[in-house]
C-alpha cells in the first residue's frame, strides 16, 4: 500500500476546512467503533448547492486526510452529485487502492456528508 | 532435512547416530530418559534456527522478509504439524470410531493417541479432554451445558475486566438467559486485576468464577491458584481461559485445580479448527451433552436416547481429524523444545522489547512492566500515531503486528484508547525481529509525526 504519500500526508497534517459552522443548514456525526475514527461535517447549502463545509475529527490518517480532500471537492457541488459518490472516487482523490480494512476509514466521511444531506432533505 | 536439524540441537550433547536420524516425537523418549534437567536443553535450544521449521517465515511481504508478530492472534506451524497432517490425508484418511478396518482403526489409534498427548501436557487424564473447535467453543460448551443445568434463575457469574470476548460474551448470555448478574472484578492502573474487587464480588456468591490465565493485551499472568482458591472457598466453580498461556507457560490442572480450562491448537504451532476443554471427570459427567447427534451416543431409541461415556458425549459428528493429529504434533514439537525454556525465551523477548519500546519518546505501555509477571504480548501506543496507519506502515516494511481492540472492548475503555498496537512473541521470533520492528516504528513515526 502506498497510500502514505504527498498527497495524503499534506491533507492529514495540514486539514483544509477543518473548524467549527455558525448555524450550519446540515450536519452529521459518525465514527467507526472499530477503529474510533471520528468525523462530524457542517455544511451551508443553498438552492441545491454546497455553499460551505467545515468539519471536525480525529483518527487515522486515511480518515482525516479523506475528510479534508472531501471537504475541498464538496464546496461548489451539487448535492444531488455528492449522493452519486462512490467508493472509486475516494480511492481515486486519495491516489492509491486500499486493503478492505483500510477502506472503511477512507469511506467513513463520504458516508458522513451523504447523512448530512439526507437529514436536511428530511426537514 | 534442516527441520530435524534444529532439535538435533538440542539433543545434540549426548546424541547418537540413532538420534540424528529420529523424529522429533521419537526424540522425546530420548529425552525423557537422558536430559531431564531442563537448564540443559535451555543452554542448548537454539530459538533463532527454529525460524527454519516454518514456511511462512520464510516468505517475503512487500517485498520485505516477513517478521511475524502476531502469534496471539494465531502461531505460525511448523513443517512437522503439516505433514502429520498430510500423512493422515495421504496414508491413513478415514473415519475414527466407526470402520473396523485397518486404517479407520489407524485413524482413531492417532487420533486417541493425540489426546492423550495434550492430557498429558496439561497434567490431565484423556477422557477429561474434549475436542472442539477453539477456544471460543469450548467456553461456549461450558456455559451452556454446566451453566444452563447448574445455575439458578438470579444466579451470578464472576469475571474479570481483562477478558477476550469468548470469555465475556457466553457469559452475559447465560446470565441474560438466567436473570442473574454478571459480575466484574476491575482492572488496576498497572493492568493487574483488583483483588480486593475480586474478594468482594466473591462476596456475593457467584455460581460460576471464570477468568484468563493470561491477557491477550495486557499480557498479565494471573495468580491462578490463588483466585481458583479463592472461589472454590466462595462455593463457585472455576473456568480458566488458557488461550494465552497454554502455548507459553507450564499449565498444570492438578495444581491450579481448576474445573474447566480452554485453549485453541491454532495459537500453539497447531492448525485452525481443533480446540480444548478439559474439565474434572465428575463435573462432565453430570452436565448434559451440548451438541447432539452422531457418536456422542450410546443407544438411539425412536423416542429417546442414552449418552456415551466422556469424552465421546461432547464431541457429536464427525471430529476434526487431521487437526487433532497435527495438534499432536504440535504438542510433540513443543515437547522436544521444553515449555520451561519457551518460557525463559520469551521473557527474555518481552524484556528486550519493552527495553527498545522504551526509547520511544511518546509511547505508552499498557500491563505490567516486569516481563516475569507476563506473557509474550506488549500492547502500545505511540503519541501521534494512529495504530491502523502504524500496522499499514508496518507491514509495508513486512512487519506483521495486530492493531486494534483485540477482541477487549471493555479493557479498551478501560484505558481510554480506541485502538493500540501489539507486537507477541513465539518460539521463533527472535531479538533481530525486535529490532526490526523499532527501525519499523522509526520510520513510521518519522512519516506521521505532525
Ligand atoms: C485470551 C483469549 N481467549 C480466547 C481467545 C479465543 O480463541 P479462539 O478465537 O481460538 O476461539 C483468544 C484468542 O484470540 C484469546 O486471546
Amino acid at each position: 500500500m502506498d497510500i502514505y504519500r504527498e498527497n495524503v500526508l499534506d491533507h492529514y497534517k495540514n486539514p483544509r476546512n477543518f473548524g467549527n459552522m455558525d448555524k450550519p443548514d446540515a450536519k452529521f456525526k459518525d465514527s467507526n467503533p472499530l477503529c474510533g475514527d471520528e468525523v462530524e461535517f457542517y455544511l451551508k447549502i443553498d438552492s441545491g448547492l454546497i455553499k460551505d463545509v467545515k468539519y471536525h475529527g480525529q483518527g487515522c490518517a486515511i480518515s482525516q486526510a479523506s475528510a479534508s480532500i472531501l471537504s475541498e471537492k464538496l464546496i461548489g457541488m451539487k448535492i444531488s452529485d455528492v449522493m452519486k459518490l462512490e467508493k472509486e472516487d475516494v480511492t481515486a482523490w486519495l491516489g492509491s487502492e486500499l486493503t478492505p480494512s483500510r477502506l472503511k476509514c477512507a469511506l467513513l466521511p463520504v458516508m458522513v456528508a451523504k447523512a448530512a444531506i439526507n437529514e436536511f432533505e428530511k426537514k | 532435512m534442516i527441520r530435524t536439524l534444529q532439535i538435533r540441537r538440542i539433543y545434540s550433547k549426548d546424541t547418537t547416530n540413532t538420534a540424528n536420524k529420529a523424529k522429533p516425537h521419537q526424540l522425546e523418549n530420548l529425552l525423557n530418559n537422558s536430559a531431564k534437567n531442563h537448564n540443559w536443553r535451555l543452554y542448548m535450544v537454539d530459538f533463532s534456527k527454529l525460524k527454519n521449521d516454518f514456511p511462512t517465515l520464510k516468505r517475503k511481504v512487500n517485498g520485505k522478509q516477513l517478521v511475524y508478530l502476531d502469534s496471539a492472534a494465531t502461531s505460525q506451524r511448523p513443517l512437522q504439524v503439516i505433514e502429520a497432517m498430510d500423512d493422515y490425508y495421504k496414508n491413513f484418511n478415514a473415519s475414527v470410531h466407526r470402520g473396523i478396518y485397518s486404517i479407520s482403526e489407524e485413524a482413531t489409534d492417532k487420533y486417541e493417541k493425540a489426546r492423550e498427548k495434550i492430557a498429558k501436557f496439561i497434567n490431565a487424564s484423556p477422557e477429561e479432554i474434549i475436542f472442539t473447535k477453539n477456544a471460543t467453543e469450548s467456553l461456549n460448551l461450558v456455559s451452556y451445558s454446566y451453566g444452563d443445568y447448574s445455575l439458578q434463575a438470579n444466579d451470578s457469574v464472576l469475571i474479570t475486566q481483562m477478558e477476550h470476548h469468548s470469555n465475556l460474551i457466553p457469559w452475559q448470555q447465560l446470565t441474560k438467559r438466567k436473570k442473574g448478574s454478571l459480575l466484574y472484578a476491575m482492572v488496576t492502573n498497572d493492568g493487574f486485576v483488583n483483588m480486593q474487587e475480586f474478594d468482594l464480588q466473591l462476596k456475593k456468591k457467584p455460581k460460576i468464577v471464570s477468568f484468563t490465565h493470561a491477557s491477550n493485551v495486557l499480557g498479565t499472568i494471573n495468580p491462578i491458584k490463588e483466585m481458583v482458591k479463592k472461589a472454590h472457598d466462595a462455593g463457585a466453580i472455576s473456568v480458566i481461559d488458557a488461550a494465552q498461556s497454554a502455548p507459553h507457560m507450564k499449565v498444570d490442572v492438578k495444581a491450579m485445580d481448576c474445573d474447566f480450562l480452554a485453549f485453541s491448537g491454532h495459537k500453539m504451532l497447531g492448525p485452525t479448527g481443533i480446540g480444548i476443554l478439559y474439565g474434572k471427570k465428575h463435573l462432565l459427567e453430570k452436565m448434559p451433552p451440548f451438541l447432539t447427534g452422531g457418536s456422542m451416543i450410546r443407544e438411539v431409541t425412536l423416542q429417546d436416547a442414552k449418552w456415551a461415556d466422556l469424552p465421546a458425549k461432547f464431541e457429536a459428528g464427525t471430529p476434526a481429524i487431521a487437526e487433532s493429529i497435527g495438534l499432536g504434533a504440535a504438542v510433540d514439537y513443543i515437547n522436544a523444545i521444553g515449555i520451561d525454556s519457551i518460557r525463559r525465551h520469551e521473557i527474555d523477548l518481552t524484556k528486550y522489547a519493552l527495553e527498545r519500546l522504551s526509547e520511544f519518546k511518546g509511547i505508552s505501555i499498557y500491563g505490567p512492566k516486569d516481563a516475569e509477571k507476563k506473557g509474550g504480548v506488549v500492547a502500545f501506543y505511540l503519541e501521534g500515531v494512529h495504530p491502523h496507519d502504524a500496522a499499514s506502515l508496518l507491514d509495508e516494511q513486512g512487519v506483521a503486528v495486530r492493531a486494534g481492540h483485540h477482541c477487549a472492548h471493555p479493557l479498551m475503555q478501560r484505558f481510554g484508547v480506541p485502538a493500540t498496537l501489539r507486537a507477541s512473541f513465539y518460539v521463533y521470533n527472535d531479538k533481530s525481529d525486535i529490532d526490526k520492528l523499532y527501525e519499523a516504528l522509526k520510520f513510521t513515526e518519522s512519516i506521521l509525526k505532525k
